[in-house]
């Protein structure tokens, strides 16, 4: 399959057409979408419309953007005007936003072509879309196996060939850990470069919308178009968007890389020959590989676990069935919200919502909530100081490669642990991405993670190009 | 209303006022009262999935226009949510400061020179309107529920004092003269009727001398007669609960104005658990000097200061007078008064016209230059015009503008001649020999009657002074 990049460069040359490209990708869509579950629903005429609309304005001579004609993939928590908006939630059942996502806005604005919304954990809290509402998606690689979470539909979307790229969103590790299970790339930008107006919020002091693609430079090209400040959105940076496409071919020759232990300690054997394969293969390109640990790493889990949700609880607390979505009719109003959250929410989206709830009672609070804030201040120190020594850092993506269904599904923990890599740069704030590096059991694909400190995405995408040279793919 | 011997009350209130912002706390709404329902709303305020909040600019310079008003400190602060459900707030949660307030400390003098301190003057969203239907008017019981959203998102600032105030009338001047400086910062209208300023009041009673006792919060007060009525029952229902061995319950309360009495809304063990947590969409707000040295610079005298400069006109003032200057100082007319001390005019009658043309048309006013108001002012002072010609002219002057020498003529005001007002005297001194010859005798009182027939028979053109020097002229 064509890359987004060369998809949009045959576009505008007049080699292909917006509406041929959109075509094919809806031919594989109605081919697979049965089988694998990746779209939750696919916006057939809007695509259309808006597939027309970038070949009419070619063929009159007028600029189209980056990504013109490039049909794309969303992740269903981000609004998109008139079209379905779930979360995988039965609670947002028949809503549809009346307004656009500022990421929607600049990827239509780049003459992107949204081909409907896709499959996740609901509300994204989960990690191989087993807890969607509307039942799991296949990955592509393997239908007997998950294909990661929470956005495992963007995942797969791309890697069953229906896109090239797609957008997710990453609180814990959502982009990252599905890109390693499906065999792509997946990045987790600084928080604060993409703005979150129009992403449905989990945690809203960890979210980031960021870009799946099958290679490096699509996702460098992706991200440059999402990145910006937006004055809708208050934790938005103020700085201009980084170049990012420019630094693709950079390479890492003289940099410093941090091997984190903590970062693959207790992966599975193939997972950490991997990651010691990506620093040599990075050795060879001309970086300096250094040993590092960072023990407070070790805490991160925890203090996500008790954050993420504390956040979810009072975000989701709107979901009342008051103004949209699920009502469940009841004597009084608050028998029907009562009614209507307990029908509409999952279990994994009640237990977080009750975690939260706890962690910032009166009473607990300093004991939970408190603590954790203060593990997140020790992070974000813990990671300046690793960036003191080094300029990136390098380590596994998940655990394993990908599983099978219902393997992780008995003790929630169980789940949770396989974000236990990706976790830690969500509470730092900082960037890291995901990029395919050598095989594991059954041939599947394995990710390592390049990790580097705020707004230093040029260079995670250079260090990420080495490896994917390195990994057979040039 | 004085309580019975050796009992004091301890009063702290809690005022909310919403700020006078073109659009709302959060987003870009019209904050706007009295439109139609739902039609001020966004995906911001209406709590959509995926909107987030950004603050508005104008709510923080209104607040720390408060703030400076009650000469509080201003410190960087940040934004909490307080999480409960209620259908008339779209989020389910409010965005308030908690921990960390815009103001924090200050004071405010009142009339009577007493201080009351300022513990904080925060920010927080408002709250939609729901109007239950069926029932008892309250949410428990009503068949169904319409909520309108324009007030969601509205900007407010609490502003809460220290427990200091001791009496019911207290609390009442305290209430009044922050409103004066709400008004006076043009931080809010002060329309008490439209819900622009609400006040909870937090009431104890103690022995003189001893420790605060337990306290109940009545809540949502929307006039300074019934804060002052329910401060006066909640004081001396928990004196009769003490005197009769009973404990009071730290509670919030319910005015009722009918009934005239305050009830049970809940008890404190059962008090929500606000799981207040920083909001995480919402960044540090940390205004620097040069932006709080512009809100303070383009700050005005307040009440306390306008109304002393307007009082130090007028020679020994009645207890009438200083309630007209309040008048006066309320509606922000004092620059007229001004404008006729300046030109050695009579402040007090200057005084008198404001708190009473001018403040029955207070919307016309627009319409009355103060070089208007002056020469009318002047004019009755000489006696060129009667007051209630005077008071004509204004009218005129406050329904259609002019000149109010222009006016005076078209509505026939010119002087009486001195030739008319002569020949009229005669006639009446000829028509009321008894009332003359005991005028002759000294009874003043009597030029009252000779002034009020020359009224009568001029139909009010003539001008007492000018009346009494010819009567004088005739003893």
């Amino acid at each position: 399959m064509k890359s987004a990049s060369q998809i949009a460069a045959d576009v505008r040359s007049g080699q292909t057409s917006a509406v041929a490209e959109l075509e094919r990708t809806l031919s594989v869509i109605s081919e697979r979408n049965d089988e694998l579950h990746v779209f939750l629903h696919v916006d057939s005429d809007g695509a259309r419309a808006a597939a027309i609309e970038i070949d009419a304005r070619i063929a009159r001579g007028e600029t189209v953007g980056p990504l013109a004609g490039v049909p794309i993939a969303i992740k269903d928590n981000l609004c998109q005007v008139g079209v379905p908006t779930t979360c995988s939630s039965k609670i947002l059942d028949g809503w549809r936003p009346p307004y656009n996502a500022t990421v929607i806005e600049r990827i239509v604005a780049a003459g992107a072509v949204p081909v409907g919304k896709t499959n996740l954990d609901e509300f994204a809290m989960g990690s191989s879309t087993e807890n969607s509402a509307f039942g799991p998606t296949r990955n592509p690689l393997d239908p007997t196996r998950v294909p990661g979470g929470s956005s495992g539909g963007s995942a797969a979307a791309v890697a069953a060939d229906m896109t090239s790229i797609s957008l997710g969103s990453d609180t814990g590790g959502s982009i990252r850990q599905p890109a390693a299970l499906c065999g792509l790339v997946g990045v987790k930008p600084t928080y604060g470069l993409v703005s979150r107006y129009g992403l449905i919020a989990f945690a809203s002091s960890l979210d980031q919308v960021g870009p799946f693609s099958k290679t490096v430079a699509d996702s460098a090209l992706l991200l440059e178009v999402l990145a910006g400040h937006d004055p809708r959105d208050s934790t938005s940076l103020p700085e201009p968007a980084p170049s990012l496409v420019a630094h693709v071919a950079d390479g890492v020759a003289g940099k410093k890389i941090g091997l984190v232990r903590e970062l693959f300690d207790g992966a599975d054997e193939s997972v950490v020959a991997a990651v010691h394969a990506a620093a040599d293969a990075l050795r060879e390109a001309g970086a300096e590989i250094v040993d590092l640990s960072i023990p407070e790493l070790g805490l991160t889990l925890s203090a996500y676990y008790l954050i993420a949700p504390a956040e979810a609880s009072s975000n989701l607390a709107r979901f009342d069935g008051v103004r949209y979505g699920l009502r469940v009719d009841a004597p009084d109003v608050t028998a029907m919200m009562e009614a209507t959250r307990t029908a509409g929410f999952g279990p994994e989206v009640k237990r977080r919502i009750m975690l939260g709830t706890y962690a910032l009672s009166a009473g607990y609070y300093d004991a939970y909530y408190g603590q954790a804030l203060k593990v997140r201040t020790l992070t974000i120190a813990a990671f300046a100081r690793a960036y003191e020594q080094v300029d990136l850092l390098l380590g596994a993506t998940t655990p394993s490669v990908a599983f099978k269904f219902g393997a992780k599904t008995a003790d929630p923990m169980t789940m949770y642990l396989n974000d236990v890599f990706t976790i830690p740069t969500n509470l730092a704030g900082d960037p890291a991405l995901s990029v395919p590096f050598g095989t594991g059991e059954e041939g599947l694909p394995v990710g390592v993670q390049l990790l580097g400190p705020g707004r230093s995405e040029a260079q995670l995408f250079a260090a990420a190009r080495v490896l994917e040279i390195a990994d057979g793919r040039p | 209303m004085t309580l019975p011997d050796g009992w004091e009350m301890v009063v702290g209130l809690e005022v909310h006022t919403e700020l006078l912002t073109k659009s709302k706390l959060f987003c870009g709404c019209e904050n706007h009262f009295g439109s139609e329902p739902n039609t001020n709303i966004c995906p911001v305020c209406l709590g959509l999935p995926g909107s987030l909040p950004v603050l508005n600019r104008e709510a923080v310079d209104f607040a720390m226009r408060i703030g400076m008003a009650l000469h509080s400190t201003i410190a960087p602060s940040t934004f909490h949510r307080k999480n409960y459900f209620y259908p008339d707030q779209s989020k389910d949660y409010q965005i308030s400061q908690y921990d960390l307030p815009i103001n924090s400390g200050g004071f405010l003098d009142l009339p009577d020179g007493s201080r009351v301190s300022i513990e904080r003057a925060h920010m927080e969203e408002d709250t939609g309107k729901s109007t239950h239907l069926g029932g008892s008017g309250r949410l428990a019981g009503a068949e169904s529920s319409l909520v309108d959203y324009n007030r969601c998102g509205v900007p407010l600032v609490e502003i809460v004092s220290g427990p200091d105030i001791r009496s019911s009338a207290q609390a009442r001047a305290y209430a009044a003269e922050l409103r004066g400086i709400l008004i006076a910062t043009g931080a809010s209208d002060g329309r008490l009727e439209e819900g622009s300023m609400r006040f909870d009041a937090n009431v104890s009673v103690r022995h003189h001398g001893e420790p605060f006792g337990t306290r109940c919060e009545i809540k949502n007060l929307n006039s300074l007669r019934s804060l002052q009525r329910a401060i006066d029952f909640e004081a001396l229902r928990q004196i009769e609960l003490l005197d009769d061995g009973g404990v009071v319950r730290q509670e919030t309360r319910h005015w009722d104005e009918n009934l005239g009495e305050t009830s049970t809304l809940r008890v404190k063990e059962d008090a929500d658990d606000y799981r207040y947590f920083r909001d995480p969409d919402l960044v540090d707000l940390a205004p620097d000097q040069a932006w709080q040295d512009r809100v303070r610079a383009a700050l005005g005298p307040m009440p306390a200061q306008r109304r002393s400069e307007v009082v130090a006109l007028l020679s020994s003032p009645s207890d009438a007078q200083l309630d007209a200057v309040e008048v006066v100082i309320d509606l922000g007319l004092e620059k007229y008064v001004h404008a006729v001390a300046a030109v050695a005019g009579d402040a007090s009658l200057a005084v008198a016209r404001v708190a009473n043309e001018l403040a029955a048309a207070p919307d016309d006013v627009v319409r009355l230059s103060t070089e208007a108001f002056v020469t009318t002012v002047l004019m009755e002072q000489r006696g060129e015009l009667s007051a209630t010609q005077a008071k004509t002219v204004l009218g005129e002057l406050l329904t259609n503008g002019g000149d109010p020498h222009a006016i005076a003529a078209t509505k026939g005001f010119e002087q009486l001649s001195a030739d008319t007002l002569g020949s009229t005297v005669a006639t009446l001194i000829e028509a009321n020999p008894d009332e003359w010859q005991r005028y002759r005798d000294g009874d003043e009182k009597l030029a009252q009657f000779f002034i009020g027939q020359v009224m009568r028979l001029t139909k009010g053109q003539a001008n007492g002074k000018a009346v009494i020097a010819e009567l004088q002229a005739r003893r």
